[in-house]
């Protein structure tokens, strides 16, 4: 068996020159990702309102705020899964929801649950999440397993890897299909301080190539270049967050 | 293309490796059809007489069975949220859960039937309408079946729920298909109800998968 150790691997991935991923991007000026008074309603309450952010190419985004507050929420916003209440959401000035299809080919979105299917093994389920992205670089998929400390692990049916392991394999998506939009969804749960290093690295890695990331985390990041941090505790909805008095089932 | 043969692929494995769920629409069919002859007697002009439309009436029952399965699992595990945010219109990927749906269960039924209808002493000159009605019919079942199945996503009793919203739309295959068979076997030709199954097919192709579509984008909201 193999141990993991993704910090080993780290360097030889560093040691190539960061793949860009889009060369128009890099004047650092441009807004590519933003949203303007964003506002989310879960159930008929108001969760968040008003929530504006800008991001250029090589940004990242930490959400925080307790419980409840949104963070999940206005990261499904962002995938383009659910639409604001109020505001809008663009990437290089076009509404996302104008063009579903191109908005999700840039972005990877790794939520709560892990989506892996119990019956493949790990290198079968990350190839076929690759091969729905359309990505051709079949090499890439032994690179995010061996960065994620999987390589060992890749013919295990994933039944039989742990909750941590589980999460590296979702984790390992992001670097088997390129996109350049990474939605994280506390992607530090379950994962060990290795295993965290490891994401840490692909996140500083995948900004030095251009790419941004917003994640939503409890847990403190450890990144290289600085982030900026949104906490939607401010944009909480004045009166309770109610839209109307209480929460009713709909058509009650 | 390649994101559609990578659903159809995983699907086929998937099904290999826990391969219950089709498994047991198969045995439903094959227990529901013979219960038939226990229930109303054994007189073969009886039998006969009913065999076209018993078949026809177990195979609509038993694709019911898997449909929950169809998108179930998926929204349970959250990739369902990956599925939708599929880089390729999402059309495609539900008409690939379809075909990989028809190839699990579809399949298998259309290949079971006649031996069915042999036990049923169904007339030997309608084997062959059986199963071209059989192949146009079942890839209806499942492509109407995954509209339901995306409507009653995060529902309870969603298994008891698509049934109830999916067989009376699939009256309209059953009639034909039945008429098929009976029309063979009395010896006269089973074409024009083929070709009217055959249209439901060519209409469900695009219309399923976009209403599945439409609804799936919905349930992962």
């Amino acid at each position: 068996m193999q141990p993991i150790r993704p910090s080993t691997r780290r360097h030889t991935l560093d040691a190539g020159a960061p793949a860009r991923y889009w060369s128009g991007m890099g004047n650092g000026n441009d807004v590519i990702f933003g949203g303007e008074t964003v506002g989310c309603v879960r159930g008929a309450r108001r969760v968040f309102d008003g929530v504006s952010f800008e991001l250029n190419s090589g940004d990242a985004l930490v959400l925080v705020g307790p419980n409840g507050s949104g963070k999940s929420s206005l990261l499904r916003l962002m995938a383009g899964l659910a639409a604001p209440a109020g505001g809008a959401i663009r990437w290089d000035g076009a509404d996302i929801s104008e063009d579903r299809q191109a908005h999700a080919a840039r972005t990877h979105y790794v939520g709560h649950a892990t989506g892996t299917k119990p019956a493949l093994t790990a290198s079968e389920d990350l190839a076929f999440w690759s091969a729905f992205r359309l990505s051709e670089d079949t090499a890439a998929e032994d690179r995010a397993l061996d960065h994620f400390g999987l390589s060992g692990r890749a013919r295990f049916p994933v039944r039989f890897l742990s909750s941590g392991q589980k999460r590296r394999l979702a984790l390992a998506r992001l670097l088997a299909a390129p996109a350049l939009l990474w939605l994280l969804d506390e992607p530090t749960v379950g994962l060990d301080s290795q295993g965290q290093r490891a994401l840490e690295a692909a996140i500083d890695r995948h900004r030095a190539g251009g790419g941004i990331v917003v994640l939503a985390s409890h847990v403190a990041v450890d990144l290289e270049a600085a982030a900026r941090e949104l906490d939607l505790a401010d944009f909480r909805p004045t009166g309770g967050g109610h839209a109307d008095t209480d929460w009713r089932e709909p058509g009650s | 293309m390649k994101g559609f043969m990578a659903i159809i692929r995983r699907e086929l494995k998937l099904a290999l490796r826990q391969g219950s769920d089709a498994a047991i629409a198969l045995m439903f069919f094959v227990v529901v059809v013979a219960l038939f002859p226990l229930g109303v007697g054994p007189e073969p002009g009886v039998l006969e007489r009913i065999s076209g439309g018993v078949v026809w009436i177990g195979a609509l029952l038993a694709a019911m069975l898997s449909l929950d399965r169809l998108f179930q699992s998926e929204y349970e595990d959250g990739s369902l949220d990956l599925l939708v945010m599929a880089p390729w219109p999402l059309e495609l990927m539900v008409l690939a859960k379809c075909l990989s749906h028809w190839l699990v269960t579809g399949l298998p039924i259309m290949l079971i039937s006649p031996l069915l209808g042999l036990l049923l002493h169904m007339d030997s000159g309608a084997y062959a309408a059986l199963l071209a009605a059989m192949a146009l019919g079942t890839p209806v079942l499942s492509l109407i079946g995954a509209v339901g199945a995306s409507l009653v996503l995060g529902a309870r009793r969603a298994g008891v729920l698509v049934s109830l919203l999916v067989l009376p739309l699939t009256v309209p295959v059953l009639i034909f298909g039945v008429a098929a068979v009976e029309a063979a076997a009395i010896g006269q030709s089973p074409y024009p109800h083929l070709l009217l199954l055959g249209a439901l097919l060519l209409a469900a192709i695009p219309l399923c998968p976009w209403a599945a579509a439409a609804a799936l984008r919905q349930a992962a909201a």
